[in-house]
C-alpha cells in the first residue's frame, strides 16, 4: 500500500523583482495514515509553503515548480488540474493555519461558514449540512449549541476559534489535515489543550496529520515521526525520538541546542551567522558556511538522504562518515 | 539600602464605555493590588499568559498607564506623586525593549537618529561625541558602522532587537523593563539575544523586569519570578523555588503546560481545562478557582491573602503547604481534602 502522501524532490522557486527565490530545494517527505508528523524549522525555511503545495494553494502566478513530484495515496497532484485540486483540497487534504481571526470571515456566523463548506464538499441540503457542522463542532471540542453556531468570530476566544477551524477542517472528514503552526497564537494552557486534542483526533478519529511549527517541544510531545527543515530541505527525518534524543545532522544538534531547558543563558548554545538569502543560496549543503563540521565537499556537493536506521535518514556528508551511519539497525 | 523598583499594591483599572450613549462603564481590572520588588542589578521576571497584566504593570512604571491606587517608588522616591516633568527626569534610569522590534523602532528613522534620540533629548553630546557613543553603543550590541545609515527594514528581526537594545541603554539606564524581548524571534536568534542580554547586565550592572510567557527563557535568565494571572500575583520568589517547586495550583499547571523538548518526558497536555475568565467580571474569591483542580468550598468565597511559604516565597492560595500539587483529587473528595 503507497503512504497516505509522499514528497519527493520537491522543488520550486519564487520570481520575486529581487531575483529569483529558490525556496524548497529538493523536499522530501513521507506521511503514513493515521500518524502525526512534524516539520519543524526556523522562519523561511520552507515549511508552509511544503504544506501550500499540497493543497495546490501556492501562490500564481510567481511561483515555478520546477521539479518533484505530491504523491498523494499514489496520485501526483502536481499533474492534476485545478478542477481536481479542488476536489481533493478539503475533501481529501484540510488545512488549519496560524492565525484562526485571519483564517475565519468576520461577517459570517461559524455555523454558516462550517456549513457552506460541507455543503460544496459534500453537496448536503442546509439541514443536513447544519448536523454535520454541529459534529464537527463537537469533534473539535466545542458544545455544539445553537449559540455557538450563531456567533461570530470576533465573540470567540482565541483557543474557541482555532478549534471553530478545526472543526471546519474536519468537517468534510479528510484522511489527512495539514496544521500549520495551529498553536502559536494560543497561550500555553490552552496550547496544551489543543495539543491534546490533536492526538485524539489522531488516536479516536485516525487522521494523519503534518503538524507544522518551529517549536521543538510541540513537535516532541505530539509527534510520532518529525522531519527537521532548513533552507528550503529537508536534513533530518525519522521517529520523534531518534531525531531528537540522537541528532545526525549537524543543524539539528544545533537547534536543538539553542533551547534553554533549565540551562542558564550564560551557558546557551548559538549558531553563529544567519539563514542565508534564497535568492543566492549556498552551493552545495546550505547549511555549510554555519556549520562546524563543514568539510571541502560540503561547499559544493548537495547531500543526499542517507539511511541510518529504517526510519532515520540524513541529509549531510559529515553525518555520513560517522559510526553507525549507514548500518541499518532496524527501529 | 532601598530597593531600585518597589510596586507596592498598585492597581489599574480601565473603564470600557458601552452601549450608544457611551455611558455605563464596565471596568477591567487589568491589574489587582499588585506588589513587588526589584534590588539593584537583577532580574525579575514577570509569568502569566495573555491579559493577566505583566504589560499593565510594566506601563505603569514607565509611566504609561496611570495607576487606580498603589506606589512605584524607583530609588526610594515615588514616582506616582511626581509632577510630569520630575518623573521624566527620574525614568532616565529606565528604559524599555518592547516586544515587536519592527513596530518599536520607526521604519522612518535610520539607526543612528534612532540611538541618538533619547541622546538628544537627554543629554548635551552632539557632533563627534555624540557619533562615537552611537557607535559604542551598536558595538555593545553586536552591530557595526556599517549599519549605522540604515534603516529598520533592511535588518532581520534579531538585529533590530539589537538596534532597539542600544537605544534603550544609551541613557545608561539601572533599570530596563524587556517587554517579551524574544518572543518574536526564532529560536537560534533568540539564544544569542539571550547571551547578549546576560552579558550586558553583568557588564553594565543593570537590573531588568523581564515580562514573558516562555517559562523555559524566564528560567534561563531569572533571579526572581512573579507568576500572574487575571491582574495578580499568585505566586512569587526566588527563580529556582518557584520554577522547581510550585506552590500555587496556577503556576504548577503552567509549568506542567509547557510541552518539553525531550520526548522522553512526557508533557501534561490538556490538565487544565477552561480558558482564562474576563477580567471585566473576574471570579469572586480566587480568581483562579473556576479552574482550579484543587478547588475547596472556600475558593469562591474569600480571596486568598499572600503568605509566606517560606524562603521569601510569597503563594496566594488557600491550600495548605504541604499538598502534592502533583495528585490533584478527584472532583468529589475536592471537598473531604479541605476538612483534613
Amino acid at each position: 500500500m503507497p503512504d497516505l502522501l509522499e514528497i519527493k524532490d520537491l522543488t520550486l522557486q519564487f520570481n520575486s523583482l529581487r531575483g529569483t527565490v529558490k525556496a524548497l530545494d529538493g523536499v522530501n517527505l513521507t506521511v503514513r495514515e493515521r500518524e502525526i508528523i512534524g516539520l519543524v524549522g526556523e522562519s523561511g525555511c520552507g515549511k508552509t509553503i511544503t504544506g501550500l503545495s499540497v493543497l495546490g494553494l501556492l501562490p500564481r502566478p510567481q511561483t515555478e515548480v520546477t521539479g518533484g513530484q505530491i504523491l498523494f495515496r499514489g496520485d501526483d497532484l502536481l499533474a492534476l488540474g485545478d478542477r481536481a485540486v479542488e476536489d481533493i483540497r478539503g475533501r481529501l487534504v484540510a488545512m488549519v493555519f496560524q492565525d484562526p481571526l485571519a483564517s475565519l470571515n468576520p461577517v459570517f456566523t461559524i455555523g454558516n461558514q462550517i456549513s457552506r463548506v460541507v455543503r460544496v464538499n459534500k453537496g448536503l441540503s442546509h439541514a443536513e449540512a447544519r448536523e454535520a457542522t454541529r459534529q464537527a463542532l463537537a469533534s473539535a471540542g466545542l458544545r455544539p449549541d445553537d449559540e455557538l453556531l450563531d456567533s461570530y468570530p470576533h465573540q470567540l476566544s482565541g483557543g474557541m476559534r482555532q478549534r471553530a477551524c478545526m472543526a471546519m477542517a474536519l468537517s468534510c472528514d479528510a484522511p489527512l489535515l495539514i496544521a500549520d503552526e495551529p498553536t502559536t497564537a494560543l497561550d500555553v494552557t490552552i496550547q496544551a489543550q489543543m495539543l491534546r486534542l490533536l492526538l485524539d483526533l489522531r488516536d479516536d478519529l485516525g487522521i494523519a496529520q503534518v503538524l507544522i511549527t518551529h517549536n521543538v517541544g510541540v513537535a516532541a510531545q505530539t509527534c510520532d515521526r518529525v522531519a527537521v527543515m532548513y533552507a528550503g530541505t529537508v536534513v533530518e527525518q525519522g521517529l520523534t525520538a531518534e531525531v531528537l534524543k540522537h541528532p545526525h545532522h549537524p543543524y539539528t544538534m544545533a537547534l536543538y541546542d539553542c533551547l534553554p531547558q533549565g540551562k542558564k543563558a550564560s551557558e546557551l548554545h548559538t549558531i553563529p551567522g544567519s539563514v542565508p538569502d534564497l535568492i543566492d543560496p549556498p552551493d552545495g549543503c546550505r547549511f555549510h558556511p554555519r556549520c562546524v563540521h563543514a568539510m571541502e565537499v560540503c561547499e559544493t556537493v548537495k547531500p543526499e538522504p542517507t539511511r541510518l536506521t529504517e526510519e532515520h535518514w540524513v541529509a549531510c556528508h559529515w553525518a555520513e562518515q560517522q559510526p553507525g551511519a549507514g548500518e541499518g539497525v532496524p527501529a | 539600602m532601598t530597593s531600585l523598583l518597589s510596586v507596592q499594591d498598585l492597581s489599574v483599572h480601565f473603564a470600557v464605555k458601552r452601549g450608544l450613549s457611551r455611558k455605563s462603564a464596565d471596568v477591567v481590572h487589568a491589574a489587582d493590588h499588585v506588589s513587588f520588588e526589584i534590588e539593584h542589578g537583577q532580574t525579575f521576571a514577570l509569568v502569566g499568559e495573555s491579559g493577566s497584566g505583566k504589560t499593565t504593570v510594566a506601563r505603569a512604571v514607565l509611566g504609561l498607564n496611570t495607576p487606580t491606587s498603589g506606589t512605584i517608588a524607583f530609588e526610594g522616591r515615588d514616582l506616582t506623586a511626581l509632577k510630569r516633568g520630575a518623573r521624566r527626569d527620574a525614568l532616565r534610569d529606565v528604559q524599555v525593549v518592547f516586544q515587536d522590534p519592527y513596530s518599536s523602532l520607526s521604519p522612518r528613522m535610520t539607526v543612528h537618529d534612532v540611538v541618538a534620540e533619547p541622546l538628544r533629548a537627554h543629554s548635551r553630546l552632539d557632533g563627534r561625541e555624540l557619533n562615537a557613543r552611537i557607535v559604542a553603543l551598536l558595538e555593545m550590541v553586536g552591530l557595526g558602522t556599517q549599519h549605522l545609515w540604515r534603516r529598520p527594514h533592511e535588518f532581520s528581526g534579531g538585529q533590530c532587537q539589537r538596534i532597539a537594545v542600544a537605544r534603550a541603554l544609551a541613557l545608561e539606564p539601572k533599570l530596563v523593563i524587556l517587554d517579551e524581548p524574544t518572543s518574536a524571534l526564532d529560536v537560534s536568534v533568540q539564544a544569542r539575544m539571550l547571551v547578549l542580554l546576560e552579558e550586558l547586565q553583568e557588564r553594565l550592572e543593570l537590573a531588568y523586569l523581564f515580562i514573558a510567557h516562555d517559562l523555559a527563557v524566564v528560567e534561563s535568565v531569572a533571579d526572581q519570578v512573579a507568576v500572574m494571572y487575571l491582574g495578580q500575583i499568585v505566586e512569587t520568589g526566588a527563580a529556582e523555588a518557584v520554577l522547581h517547586a510550585p506552590r500555587h495550583p496556577y503556576t504548577h499547571a503552567l509549568i506542567a503546560s509547557v510541552p518539553s523538548p525531550d520526548p522522553e518526558r512526557r508533557s501534561e497536555l490538556g490538565v487544565i481545562t477552561g480558558e482564562v475568565p474576563s477580567a471585566i467580571r473576574p471570579p469572586s474569591g480566587c480568581r483562579f478557582h473556576p479552574r482550579c483542580p484543587f478547588r475547596m468550598e472556600i475558593c469562591d468565597r474569600v480571596e486568598p491573602e499572600p503568605h509566606d511559604a517560606g524562603g521569601g516565597r510569597l503563594v496566594a492560595c488557600h491550600l495548605p503547604d504541604d499538598v502534592d500539587l502533583d495528585a490533584p483529587p478527584e472532583p468529589p473528595a475536592a471537598v473531604t481534602e479541605e476538612d483534613a
